[in-house]
């Protein structure tokens, strides 16, 4: 069997993943940024319902999204009549599946990055006349960049790799759901390995890549720091 | 008038238990006032709750004919400004530059008043290096910067937390001409907490000595220190690391603070003295002379 290389698995897996990291880098700056200054007791309970992902099996995530989504669902239902909302089996679907799965990947690099800034230079900026707002503009995020590339980076590449929760939720649908690793697992049951060979074999490159590119830039952010 | 007036209470957590801050001051515009007394009595706090950084527990501060804060026990409070809101520069211990942006950056992120920047760095003598990063300073030019970004937005009170505790004497001096300087130019009344009782004396008018969390002594650094019952013309304080007899006179080594010092006590004087006593060494009639350190004598360890 020759390989069959098809460009359009990996056009999908990186356009979910840009999306998803875009869409989390917004959600996550300002909760971040209320995680890293509040002391209510609430905090351990949002940050354990977060992290959740990297202890689940995807799954399980994908099992419950599954069937909260499907039209047989009350919410499923609603979002059908109300936006006409499908988002099982969908690229919608999927992406706000790796938006929940990817969350932690996002979240705790720049929660971290925020909590090591000193208190000293917020108070300086509010002493200065800042808001909180222009604070976290000007003063947190230009000094978190190490913490911010690390979860952007992370964050997409996690999303390239998911299978579990995309193959729950969007099965394998060419051109919708079909991204890199759905189109790996299919190749292989279909007993054609050299495209599976292909496929992987960018896949390893990607991921060496990105945490290389990652270890390298914190590296020079920590010399230069 | 008076520039600031503070009857604020809160309660803190010490090491030995918890206890109140409690002051009750007037501060007249344009002097310099030293805020001094052990670590936790309760400086630093003071000076947040001036500047918004610590809600005070009750009480009422105002600033230049405007309330700032008021408050009462177990309320929240009817008037708390927020730091933005409030006309007061900081200085905090450590300096607080943001480490990402120049020297210039600095300033021009209190205020974008070009102009107002580049006068204030011109006076700190810092025009040659607007464009370097804090990390590239060393310790008298980032407090230098950190002075000049507080005035950026012409603060009617300066409130400085040790600024120049971390520096050497040489650079002090030369930092404290520039606070006096800028206390002058400006007209701004400056509040500085400060262990160092020739910096109060160099640069206050008046010491607000803190003592688990009350003002003990209010007075000018003359009357605290030298105008005392007894005389201190010349004495200094120190601690005795040796007595030796040496024919019919005895010679004590005594400490003062860094300085070994050998001085000659009779046989009378020696009864009274042993190693390790806390002793007051002064003149007579010329002559240095050791006695024991006595209650009416100002301990410096209270700064």
């Amino acid at each position: 069997m020759t390989p069959d290389f098809d460009v359009e698995p990996f056009l999908l897996s990186f356009r979910l993943a840009a999306i998803t990291t875009v869409t989390l880098f917004v959600i996550s700056v300002p909760l971040a940024w209320v995680l890293s200054r509040t002391r209510s007791r609430s905090k351990p309970f949002i940050e354990a319902l977060v992290s959740m992902p990297i202890v689940l099996p995807p799954t399980v995530l994908g099992f419950y999204l599954l069937i909260l989504l499907s039209n047989r669902s009350p919410f499923g239902m609603f979002l059908n009549e109300a936006f006409g909302l499908e988002l099982v089996f969908t690229f919608e679907g999927v992406l706000l599946a790796s938006c929940i799965y990817s969350f932690p990947f996002m979240l705790q690099p720049l929660q971290s990055g925020m909590e090591q800034v000193p208190v000293k230079l917020l108070e300086a900026s509010y002493t200065l006349g800042k808001s909180k707002l222009e604070t976290l503009l000007h003063v947190i995020l230009p000094n978190i960049k190490p913490s911010m590339l690390t979860g952007l980076i992370i964050t997409f590449a996690h999303t390239v790799g998911e299978f579990g929760v995309v193959l729950m939720v969007g099965g394998s649908i060419q051109g919708e759901t079909r991204v890199a690793s759905i189109a790996i697992y299919e190749q292989v049951e279909m007993l054609d390995y050299g495209t599976a060979h292909i496929y992987s074999f960018i896949l390893i490159a990607f991921s060496f890549t990105v945490l290389m590119t990652v270890y390298i830039l914190n590296h020079r952010y920590r010399i230069s720091g | 008038m008076s520039m600031v007036i503070a009857s604020l209470k809160k309660k803190l957590e010490g090491a030995d238990g918890a206890f109140m801050l409690e002051t009750n001051v007037e501060i007249a515009q344009g002097g310099i006032t030293a805020v001094a007394g052990p670590s936790g009595s309760g400086k630093t706090t003071f000076l947040r709750m001036l500047s918004g950084l610590t809600s005070p527990d009750e009480g009422m501060l105002e600033v230049d004919g405007e309330v700032w804060f008021r408050g009462e026990q177990g309320k929240k409070p009817g008037i708390n400004l927020r730091p933005q809101e409030r006309k007061a520069g900081v200085v905090f211990q450590g300096y607080a530059l943001f480490p990402h942006m120049t020297v210039l950056g600095n300033l021009l992120y209190a205020s974008r008043n070009r102009e107002m920047a580049e006068k204030l760095l011109a006076m700190v003598g810092l025009r040659q290096l607007k464009h370097v990063r804090p990390s590239n300073l060393s310790g008298g030019q980032k407090q230098r910067v950190a002075l000049a970004r507080s005035l950026m937005q012409q603060p009617r009170i300066l409130l400085l937390d040790e600024p120049l505790s971390a520096l050497d004497e040489n650079m002090k001096a030369i930092l404290q001409d520039e606070l006096l300087k800028i206390n002058r130019d400006f007209g701004v009344t400056i509040l500085i907490v400060t262990h160092d009782s020739s910096e109060m004396y160099k640069l206050c008018d008046r010491v607000l000595l803190f003592e688990k969390g009350q003002i003990v002594a209010d007075k000018s650094p003359r009357k605290l220190f030298i105008e005392r019952e007894t005389t201190q013309k010349f004495a200094f304080k120190g601690e005795i690391l040796e007595i030796r007899a040496v024919d019919a006179v005895y010679i004590a080594v005594v400490a003062i603070g860094n300085n070994l010092v050998e001085i000659v006590i009779d046989s009378e004087e020696k009864e009274d003295l042993q190693t390790g006593d806390s002793v007051i060494v002064g003149t007579k009639a010329f002559n240095p002379t050791v006695r024991k350190f006595g209650k009416s004598d100002f301990d410096y360890s209270r700064l």
